[in-house]
């Protein structure tokens, strides 16, 4: 079945308007788990109390406010709060063209698929301009009362519109020192490349499965039945010699896998 | 964050996120039989602008649980998890098991795989983090950020981490290692999935036109900087106005609040990597 938009706008590119479609990229398939009242076992609810007195503080009663210094807070009204709400507006801006490999991973936030909405011929040969020239488009708009910036870029045939963080949100490690400790040996250094070739390969992200998530279903459906299935203990581990023998291991191991793969 | 989360520590304040300056996890980042002990803290922090619940005296208010039934306050002693197997009833989970499931070798980061970081798509990333060398374990840590960099390739593994299991590519920025946690691939729908139509053929002067568009407006340097949340600038300018104009201020006596104090992760992480000083 077909998923359904989001949210209907236009990409705006000069004076050139493609009318499309955003649908949600992402399939949440998280087990959700409801928090209890242990004695219960109902649902619980959640209220805001005055932690001093322990009293309950009704909703309507609740105020927001920013702290600017220890226990002096800054109070903002709801019409404050509405002020910030940015122009309603159906356009999706594209002003400016980056190379597609220029913001880090870090930046990315939620895709979004962009589906044409009317106009497909217009709509593929973005899609097919912005590959070609391996470019993402810095876009600015408005849905739901949010402004938000995003990365435009060629999925495929398609397009994708993935929401960015600000530089804010980001932690840079520029900004932080580098780890403590002395610098590797040449020889450790020589083998942990060899090491790191050996299990070299290209990602395909089909290769990983969440098994655990299929083991806490499973779990949870046995249960559902009646049976109390038995799970092993935790076992904490010790540690191990020294880093050069290590690795040497390690590519030794390695490449008796491989031969014996290679042979089979 | 997963909602397996809520009830392992005690009910969650409004920003807990920006709290405390524990690691998010402790564990074992591996490869070959190399292990290397680590802490994982965020990589991303939410808008610095947080609004705090106040009372109608401008009172901090906090978020509690209840009970439905005695409507009491709980503990997170007096809380469990439910999975609502048809409406009303609960199969109950508790995190022991939940830790018991994942398997033994889950439990670490066991780089089995390495590939160029330009290999994986942007809709697979989701959260970002950092991982520090926990103490003693500096020279594989070292040895293992400086291998990366000069093989160019960023190392891809799964691991289960309270109570979920993660895909993260890991590699090394400034020395020092980000994890970057990504979408399983049946987390992430395909254009036929969403019902997008099949591409029609396109005539090359049509791409021809946008392909001027964008390199016209090719930006030849990008500031990341430029990347801003105008939401929480509007917010802090406005917060400054009214704070300049002693209306809508109000003060409390609020106790010296050690474990809730609001703590720069970005000092959290500077002195974990500064090392931990030994006692002599």
């Amino acid at each position: 079945m077909a998923a359904r938009a989001i949210w209907k706008g236009n990409l705006k590119l000069n004076s050139t308007k493609i009318p499309v479609k955003l649908y949600s990229a992402v399939q949440d398939r998280a087990i959700r788990f409801h928090i209890l009242d242990d004695k219960a076992k109902m649902r619980v609810k959640q209220h805001m109390i005055n932690p001093e007195s322990g009293d309950e503080v009704p909703n309507e009663e609740v105020r927001k406010g920013f702290e600017v210094e220890p226990g002096t807070f800054v109070i903002l009204e709801e019409e404050d709060l509405e002020k910030l709400v940015p122009e309603a507006s159906r356009d999706v801006e594209i002003k400016k063209f980056v190379s597609a490999t220029s913001i880090p991973p870090a930046y990315y936030d939620r895709p979004y698929y962009v589906g044409p909405d009317g106009d497909q011929a217009a709509y593929f040969a973005l899609a097919e301009a912005l590959k070609n020239q391996e470019k993402e488009g810095i876009a600015h708009w408005v849905m739901r009362k949010q402004s938000y910036t995003g990365a435009l870029r060629a999925e495929g045939d398609y397009l994708l519109l993935c929401t960015l963080r600000s530089a804010d949100e980001v932690l840079s490690a520029e900004d932080l020192p580098t780890p403590a400790g002395r610098a590797p040996e040449k020889r450790e250094l020589a083998m942990a490349q060899q090491l790191v070739e050996l299990l070299k390969g290209d990602f395909d992200p089909k290769e990983y499965k969440d098994e655990y998530r299929q083991r806490v279903m499973e779990f949870v459906e046995k249960k559902a039945k009646g049976h109390k299935p038995r799970l092993k203990l935790v076992k904490s581990k010790s540690k191990t010699a020294s880093l050069d023998k290590i690795l040497s291991k390690s590519i030794e191991s390695l490449k008796k896998e491989k031969r014996s793969a290679r042979s089979a | 964050m997963p909602a397996v989360r809520k009830t392992r520590r005690k009910p969650a304040t409004d920003h807990e996120e920006q709290r405390g300056a524990r690691p998010f996890w402790s564990g074992t980042l591996t490869f070959g039989l190399v292990s290397v002990p680590v802490d994982l803290y965020p990589g991303n922090r939410n808008a610095r602008t947080p609004l705090r619940m106040l009372g109608p005296d401008g009172v901090p208010l906090s978020r509690r649980y209840y009970s439905q039934k005695t409507e009491k306050d709980l503990d997170a002693d007096d809380m469990i998890r439910g999975y609502e197997i048809e409406k009303d009833k609960f199969v109950l989970v508790t995190d022991d098991e939940l830790e018991r499931l994942a398997p033994e070798q889950s439990r670490d980061i066991d780089l089995r795989s390495f590939a160029p970081l330009e290999q994986i798509a942007p809709i697979y990333f989701d959260r970002s983090y950092f991982l520090v060398p926990s103490s003693g374990s500096e020279k594989a840590y070292k040895l293992l950020a400086e291998t990366m960099k000069k093989s160019k390739l960023a190392g891809i593994a799964t691991f289960v981490m309270r109570g979920k299991e993660y895909l993260v590519t890991i590699f090394p920025e400034n020395g020092i290692l980000r994890a970057e946690t990504m979408r399983f691939s049946d987390e992430i729908r395909t254009p036929k999935d969403v019902g997008l139509p099949e591409k029609k053929k396109v005539p090359a002067s049509a791409v021809k036109k946008f392909e001027t568009v964008v390199k016209k407006h090719s930006a030849r340097s990008f500031s990341l900087k430029t990347l801003k949340d105008e939401r929480a600038e509007n917010l802090r300018k406005l917060i400054a106005r009214k704070k300049a104009s002693k209306k809508n201020v109000v003060h409390v006596e609020v106790p010296e609040r050690e474990e809730g104090k609001v703590v720069d992760l970005l000092d959290v992480l500077k002195k974990s990597l500064a090392g931990k000083k030994k006692a002599a």
